[in-house]
């Protein structure tokens, strides 16, 4: 098994800051957004871009988490998972546009237990996906809006994404199947 | 988890893990949509050999939170009054296609026979044993007790160092036991009062110390003092000259209410008989932790159930 490096520290960054602009011009300014990371890098992630947002607009990078554990359509076929805690910022998310943030798109299932959790919680006027990583693969009718790196991958292949504020360091890798 | 049937056997980890998962649970009690999916098609029966309205609808509550279907089994009225065994009555369960069972029983150990007869292969939880144990019960009062010290902080901690100071019917009391076991194994030092006649032989075991004083109990300023039940029903001899000797001995009063430092919780499984082993004023205070036990009570077993049933069999 051989990791080959994709993304370092600073493309990372860089790919915050302009999916953080992004966000900006699609949303026409930063009234009402609601930034929603997804357990466990999600949420770093989300924090990340929150500052960047709020380093362009003051006040704007609101971000909070969201568990999709419970939703999701593989419990039954895999070890019991621990739950995460979800944070919903105090303000809710009734009426505001909402921004999912994960670091890896894939099958799209972790994003449609996502939109089922959120409906729980309330009626966002918008919903969108923020992703570091889109590998491809998609199981359901999913798309991301904002990308950091679009990532063509087999499915044998794994992407490790590791952040400074979990696993020390910052960095995108991919580990292959030698064949 | 396969089954939840003591809290003996559960490690200082697996205990805190089940309080995080319940901390989460407690999350969703605020929501307006109180609600998850994890456990659809799941089914929990609810068997209970012996009257419980609070532990069978905190149960119900719970499954129900988790989209499982629940099917309420209370011996009074069913087949057992007409002889069914225990046996048959589970393996009817099992026919019915059970994914997990609450069982209350009066008699010590029915739900370790349930687990491991081989009669029904659903998870077990047991909900109260005869003397023996009650484990959701330890285990939402660990949780109060956590939550009331640690606040939203509260994931990942144990309670170590914390003095509880539990009082009455050590000798019928199975939710005493059950809190000797988790709440020494979370770290905290566990002190019994009881009248020399409701102390079990063999309590030297213990990892706990014995006192037979309440008002010696309250001067040592005890960080909770927990207050149990005086079960009329399961005493069939004279333990105490009467119920007024009892209360003026053992009960917490409204005297010795006031002696106890404000910061020190006053816990109380339920059903309350007020005016015996606890007054009103001191169920009422705000130091009173009852109504919370109450609902951390659907959060601990929602976190159970989802525990015993999210995941694939035998992993």
């Amino acid at each position: 098994m051989t990791a080959r490096l994709v993304l370092q520290s600073a493309d990372i960054t860089r790919a915050l800051t302009r999916i953080s602009h992004e966000i900006l011009e699609s949303n026409r300014g930063a009234s009402d957004l609601v930034l929603l990371g997804i357990p466990t890098r999600g949420v770093v992630l989300a924090r990340r871009i929150g500052e960047i947002l709020d380093s362009i607009e003051p006040g704007s990078g609101t971000v909070g988490f969201l568990d999709v554990t419970m939703y999701r359509d593989d419990l039954a076929k895999n070890p019991t998972r621990a739950p995460s805690p979800t944070q919903i910022p105090s303000g809710g998310i009734d009426g505001k546009t909402v921004v999912l943030v994960d670091d890896v798109l894939y099958s799209g299932r972790t994003i449609r237990a996502a939109l089922d959790a959120l409906n729980d919680i309330g009626r966002p006027r918008a919903v969108r996906l923020a992703a570091l990583v889109d590998r491809g693969h998609r199981e359901l009718p999913i798309r991301a809006d904002f990308v950091g790196k679009n990532l063509p991958t087999a499915a044998s292949e794994r992407i490790n994404v590791h952040l400074v504020e979990v696993d020390g360091v910052d960095e995108v890798t991919i580990e292959g199947s030698e064949s | 988890m396969r089954h939840l049937l003591s809290t003996k056997d559960l490690t200082r980890d697996e205990a805190i893990a089940i309080l995080d998962v319940a901390e989460d649970m407690a999350d969703v009690a605020g929501r307006e949509i109180k609600k998850l999916p994890a456990l659809r098609g799941k089914t929990v029966v609810n068997l209970f050999f012996e009257d419980s309205t609070r532990t069978r609808i905190s149960f119900e509550a719970a499954a129900k939170r988790l989209s499982a279907d629940v099917i309420n089994f209370s011996a009074k009225g069913s087949s057992v009054s007409k002889g069914e065994s225990l046996k048959d009555t589970a393996q009817t369960l099992a026919a019915m296609g059970a994914d997990a069972v609450v069982v209350r029983h009066q008699a010590s150990g029915a739900p370790s026979v349930l687990a491991e007869s081989g009669w029904i292969d659903a998870g077990i939880v047991n909900a109260g044993d005869g003397t023996h144990e009650h484990p959701t019960q330890a285990l939402l009062d660990a949780f109060t007790i956590r939550r009331r010290l640690h606040g939203a902080a509260a994931r990942g901690r144990d309670l170590d160092g914390v003095s509880v100071t539990v009082v009455g019917d050590i000798l019928h009391s199975r939710v005493a036991r059950s809190n000797v076991w988790l709440l020494t194994t979370l770290g905290a030092r566990v002190h019994l009062v009881a009248p020399a006649t409701l102390v079990p032989i063999g309590i030297s075991d213990w990892p706990v110390t014995v006192g037979y004083d309440l008002d010696a109990a309250i001067a040592a300023k005890p960080d909770v003092v927990m207050m149990l039940r005086i079960q009329a029903e399961r005493m069939h001899a004279a333990f105490f000259p009467n119920a007024r000797e009892y209360a003026r001995q053992w009960g917490l009063d409204d005297e010795r209410l006031a002696l106890l430092p404000a910061a020190s919780l006053v816990m109380h499984p339920g059903p309350m008989n007020r005016g015996l082993e606890i007054s009103a004023k001191a169920a009422d205070s705000p130091q009173s932790t009852v109504l919370e036990q109450v609902a951390n009570g659907v959060s601990i077993r929602m976190a159970v159930l989802y525990l015993l049933l999210s995941g694939a069999a035998g992993l």
